[in-house]
């Protein structure tokens, strides 16, 4: 009785490991399985084809792609966090009549839909004249809710001695935000710094509707492009195109996928 | 840094309380105290003052008026977009297909999630790389990963035909099946939002009391009267929290379906998120738009306000 349990367990294991991974195991070999052989259906890739990365390349404008992915994420993901900490800091150590009723008023931004303020928001960056330009993708999403509230979280948990005796030395909140309470703080804002990053990495609704040229995509928007010129034919390079979007991301989630997993699920044990 | 957005000293002036004491030094420095308050949460106030909160408001101004987001004047039309969306039979069509996705999901979801969390509970070798490779799906871009999707179900060549036809069943064509393809998406975002589900049903596993397990256990109860009686019932704030963020999620599906299907075939995958594009993007019509988000956002508030209610009435039992 005891060792089929176990056994059913373990099968149990292994039907959650591959359903997970099937599809991702999926875009690695077709993406090096040249188009002749995708019609015959094989498990595991007889020969290995780079052309597909080459095809896949030259199928969409990748450098200018990647150039606009990387500059709107790591801007969008910087600028992010420093408003965050910024907020956060001043919510948990600066006094401000009424300030938990301003923190609430904060707090209530979180209820707001993305697709509630797609249409509103593109109206404002338009009569900003900002359609089309790295402001106009970038800005509108860096004002920060969910960052601040565990930054602000983990604020409070610090030992109250630290920021009093900063501020006994004379040093000014600036200082103490920056030379205290951050190095302190650091697993929370290495959290909220990598779960920023894949967040606008990923983001494709907003770059859509706010840009309006080639020269302004980004990667998952061009995947849309590659899809609306060509349609999905040569499935090779259209794997090899998505490996582009999706490798970055699972990098950064195998070295710090402890971060990433607390950082999204933070609500759940928290709210 | 941002300090440079100085807000003026009026503003500072009227929050200070009534009848305060202390010495003059004391006051200026719980005024500079204040003013740094509003230089540090400025930039942050601005940014979601502008593009979270007026953006509601100005989406409840569009939804009552007929405009073509061109033209220099927006004529006014009172509830007249409202009135037509809920005589059309195809919104709520549209209502429906949403509720039917989101539901399905949420179900698929709470099941399986949990079913998910508590095997990778038990003591077994590997279960951390199982919980980590199950969780990944969450944070990969939903436009690459819904175009590997797009070639899983491919009727002719893709893998879910072939593993289909090695148990014997011949595949639908889903994705260019209007009976088939929300089934195909309920799929993609179940393989999308399970591992997430599992981590967080994991942590509300872990916290559960053990004393309670081996006093009923004492009692003679076994393994499915356990589960029933106590695991699913402590476990009901996480329910209900992974319920509101899934239901919330899957009401603002739009990558994959962009990618997948573009709602269609026909109207088929037409969920209200891609309503609200369509009727913006489009068809250029800010009206229907404006009203039908400013449905999904009532729907969405109303789920949220219920979730909180919840938990505040789960904190008075304990």
């Amino acid at each position: 009785m005891k060792p089929l349990t176990t056994t059913l367990k373990y099968v149990g294991l292994i039907v959650v490991l591959v359903c997970a991974f099937i599809p991702i195991y999926w875009l690695l070999t077709t993406s090096v399985t040249s188009p002749d052989k995708i019609f015959q259906f094989q498990w595991f890739p007889t020969s290995i084809e780079w052309k597909n990365y080459v095809d896949g390349w030259a199928s969409a404008p990748f450098a200018t792609l990647y150039k606009n992915s990387v500059i709107v994420t790591l801007a969008g993901a910087l600028i992010q966090v420093c408003v965050a900490v910024l907020s956060s800091y001043a919510f948990a150590f600066l006094r401000f009549p009424a300030k938990n009723l301003v923190f609430m008023v904060f707090l209530g931004a979180m209820m707001v839909p993305g697709t509630v303020v797609l249409m509103p928001n593109f109206l404002t960056i338009a009569a900003l004249g900002w359609v089309n330009t790295y402001a106009g993708i970038i800005v509108p999403g860096v004002g920060s809710v969910f960052a601040m509230f565990l930054l602000r979280q983990h604020m409070l948990t610090l030992p109250n001695e630290v920021t009093e005796a900063a501020k006994v030395d004379g040093a000014s909140h600036l200082r103490v935000l920056w030379n205290v309470v951050l190095p302190m703080s650091r697993p929370m804002v290495v959290t909220v710094i990598v779960v920023a990053l894949v967040e606008k990495w990923n983001d494709f609704v907003w770059p859509l509707v706010s840009t309006s040229t080639d020269s302004m995509r980004t990667l998952p928007v061009g995947m849309m492009m590659i899809q609306d010129s060509e349609g999905f034919t040569n499935w090779g390079a259209v794997m090899a195109s998505a490996v582009f979007i999706v490798v970055p991301v699972l990098v950064v989630f195998f070295i710090a996928q402890r971060q990433i997993i607390a950082g999204l699920t933070a609500g759940a044990t928290k709210g | 840094m941002t300090v440079t957005d100085q807000p003026s000293t009026a503003a500072a002036d009227a929050v200070e309380p009534p009848g305060n004491t202390g010495t003059p030094g004391v006051r200026r420095r719980r005024r500079r105290e204040y003013l740094l308050f509003l230089a540090f949460i400025a930039p942050n106030a601005v940014l979601l003052a502008v593009f979270a909160y007026w953006p509601i408001v100005f989406n409840g101004y569009l939804s009552l008026t007929s405009w073509d987001m061109l033209s220099p004047t927006i004529p006014f039309v009172g509830l007249a977009n409202y009135a037509d969306m809920f005589s059309d039979p195809d919104f709520w069509a549209v209502l429906g297909r949403t509720v039917l996705f989101s539901g399905a999901v949420v179900i698929g979801c709470l099941i399986v999630g949990l079913a998910v969390a508590m095997l990778l509970n038990q003591k077994l070798v590997g279960r951390n790389l199982v919980r980590t490779v199950s969780f990944a799906p969450h944070i990969l871009s939903g436009v690459a990963m819904g175009t590997v999707w797009l070639f899983i179900f491919d009727p002719q060549i893709g893998l879910m035909k072939v593993v289909l036809e090695k148990v014997g069943i011949a595949g639908p064509a889903w994705m260019t099946d209007s009976s088939w393809a929300m089934w195909g998406l309920v799929l993609v975002y179940l393989w999308k939002n399970i591992g997430f589900v599992a981590v967080v049903y994991m942590a509300g596993l872990q916290g559960l009391p053990t004393d309670l397990y081996e006093a009923a256990r004492l009692d003679g109860a076994g393994p499915w009267t356990l589960f029933r009686r106590i695991t699913l019932p402590l476990l009901s704030p996480v329910t209900f929290f992974v319920t509101v963020v899934t239901i919330v999620g899957t009401f603002q599906a739009f990558d994959v379906i962009a990618i997948m299907t573009n709602g269609g075939p026909g109207d088929a995958t037409t969920t209200i998120s891609w309503y609200i594009y369509k009727q913006a993007f489009q068809a250029l019509d800010a009206g229907h738009a404006g009203a039908g988000a400013l449905v999904m956002f009532v729907i969405l508030i109303a789920i949220t306000a219920a979730q909180a209610r919840f938990m505040e009435r789960r904190v008075h039992y304990r």
